[in-house]
């Protein structure tokens, strides 16, 4: 999993922004991008697309971190050896991912203890999605296989930008991200093709999560300021409908193929425009969970603070008094 | 030599302690996944969470060749007094100094286990006990790193330092001897829990020492003993509640 990656409706950003860049490193750096050059942390870049660099691979961070706990619930749940041996490698994963994306972002120079601060004080964001709970254990079935799959599209259009250090992440991430996929789909599989109350947990779980799905990959392009600048720097990889077009047509399908149903009677292929049509999730629950009010999002952060505040005595215990600390590069 | 009645028994229960307190120790570890201290410590215990679990799933299966029921329901079908683990595994993660001294004194003496084991007569755990040793000498290497890290510091030197005085008794219950010492031993299955328990202070004693710790006397400390024989804290019987809580819906199904 687990990051998205959308593009942030409030995000505003306008070609001004580039005009207090020196013209002449500009059009050098743009033309680096546009000939399929990755930038690397001591080159040169403008300072918009370093903060929003920043800011998206932090909140990825966040989300594997953050993503880790509704899932992690049920390892100590899980049913039998087999699913209980996978799901723990799978959420050691996530984190993992985290650890990855957290020195990533250290390279634009911001450190991790300060992203940490960033999180648990609610300045930044995660994934949307993980501010719902995780009810069953279908509901971790789901993520695995859905969550994850909507991450891989994101994270595959997202490992051909033009930052070095977050490809190269991405690359590793999205190659233990498919076998994510393949255990969340076996579980799936196991359950729909089960007893009536498997199906039924499953079915459940399907329900309850579609609309986050939805929202999984950012409000419709009409309503997001979309900015042709992130895009020309390949920061941002792909329009949001675009990713939500794509996973659906690589899932719905699947979805469908196991038996299961989908909480939209408006959800269909209209074959001529190749393109999914579907009923608009409630993009104000969408706007609502983002700025705090989901169902879990209190719950979060206190987890995450109170495993933060449980072990600052061991990285007191670390930092050694006499060294000095350098922040990060770049 | 032929084996007897009571040599299988012993061999079984050996077998289900070993298997039981890997399982549980497992879990326990597995629980800190998302909250450790540091990033690098939730990968690490997680980690060795997969193995250990990973382990008493072996042995689960010699138990299984043995004629015992298939690991998923051994494992996930019995109730507290049915487990064998020692109560040093089911106690609760606690804040990280407890769950790390627990690992410096579980490994430490699994490792000794089964360097012991990898000459046992029982082809099948001879085989196992040698994978392990590769695993586990990872995992004593990663508790000896921690101790020693933080015993150069005051305040977690202390921490830890009250942390050992209150788990050694629980750790002494790891070494409670069965009832079947004398036939392992005799038809060379294994050296026993005192040889076990000895090598273990001998490793351990001068080990902490080094760190800048003392170490409370194994010989005036009471063992906690019990959980080898299906005695068990409070603690065990939410956790297994917890575990099968899936399983338990229908343990017919296949998950």
């Amino acid at each position: 999993m687990y990051g998205n990656g959308y593009v942030d409706p409030e995000n505003k950003i306008t070609n001004s922004i580039t005009a207090n860049e020196d013209p002449i490193k500009l059009a050098e750096f743009e033309s680096r991008i546009a000939a399929g050059d990755k930038i690397e942390p001591m080159d040169w870049m403008p300072a918009e697309y370093k903060k929003q660099l920043v800011r998206m691979i932090e909140q990825h961070a966040h989300s594997e971190i953050i993503g880790a706990l509704p899932e992690g619930t049920w390892i100590t749940r899980a049913p039998g050896f087999r699913r209980k041996l996978a799901l723990m490698a799978k959420v050691q994963d996530e984190v993992g991912h985290g650890q990855l994306l957290y020195s990533a972002a250290e390279t634009l120079g911001k450190s991790r203890e300060a992203m940490t601060n960033d999180l648990i004080t609610g300045k930044s964001k995660y994934s949307n999605v993980f501010n719902y709970p995780a009810k069953t254990w279908a509901d971790s079935a789901v993520i695995a296989w859905l969550i994850d799959a909507g991450a891989i599209v994101n994270q595959l259009a997202n490992s051909k930008g033009s930052y070095g250090p977050y490809c190269r992440a991405l690359d590793r991430i999205c190659a233990e991200e498919s076998f994510h996929l393949k255990y969340g789909h076996d579980n799936v599989v196991f359950l729909a093709t089960g007893t009536p109350v498997q199906r039924a947990m499953v079915q459940d779980a399907l329900n309850r999560w579609w609309e986050p799905i939805m929202h999984f990959f950012g409000p419709p392009d009409k309503e997001s300021i979309h900015s042709e600048t992130l895009m020309r720097w390949k920061v941002k990889m792909g329009s949001n409908d675009d990713m939500r077009n794509m996973f659906l047509d690589m899932y719905v399908p699947k979805i469908w193929d196991l038996g299961l149903t989908l909480p939209d009677p408006n959800l269909h292929k209209n074959e001529e425009t190749g393109r999914w049509e579907y009923t608009e999730p409630n993009w104000e629950v969408f706007k609502q969970v983002i700025n705090g009010n989901g169902p879990c999002n209190k719950e979060r952060l206190a987890v995450r603070r109170k495993a933060e505040e449980n072990g600052r005595w061991v990285r007191k215990a670390l930092a050694k008094p006499t060294e000095k600390y350098v922040t990060p590069l770049s | 030599m032929e084996f007897t009645d009571k040599h299988v028994q012993g061999l079984k229960d050996l077998l289900y302690k070993m298997a039981d307190d890997l399982l549980i120790i497992g879990h326990r570890n597995s629980e800190w996944t998302g909250l450790g201290p540091v990033l690098e410590e939730d990968i690490a215990f997680s980690s060795m969470a997969q193995d250990k679990v990973g382990q008493s799933l072996a042995l689960y299966e010699i138990l299984h060749q043995l004629g015992e029921s298939d690991p998923d329901t051994v494992a996930f079908t019995r109730n507290a007094p049915q487990f064998h683990c020692s109560q040093l595994v089911e106690l609760p993660i606690g804040e990280y100094d407890f769950s790390l001294v627990r690992h410096f004194f579980f490994d430490h003496a699994d490792a000794i286990r089964f360097d012991m084991l990898a000459t046992t007569v029982v082809e099948p755990l001879q085989m196992v006990a040698k994978k392990f040793r590769g695993e586990i000498k990872y995992h004593t290497m990663h508790a000896d790193i921690w101790m020693k890290q933080l015993g150069e510091s005051d305040e977690a030197k202390m921490r830890i330092q009250n942390t050992i005085n209150e788990v050694f008794p629980f750790a002494l219950g790891m070494f409670e001897p069965s009832e079947f010492e004398a036939e392992l031993i005799e038809a060379g299955i294994f050296d026993g829990e005192f040889a076990l328990r000895e090598k273990w202070l001998n490793k351990v004693v001068p080990l902490l020492e080094s760190f800048g710790y003392t170490v409370p006397n194994a010989e005036t400390i009471i063992p906690e003993f019990g959980g080898r024989k299906g005695q068990h804290t409070e603690h065990l019987q939410p956790l297994l509640d917890e575990m099968t809580e899936v399983f338990a819906i229908d343990p017919g199904a296949e998950w």
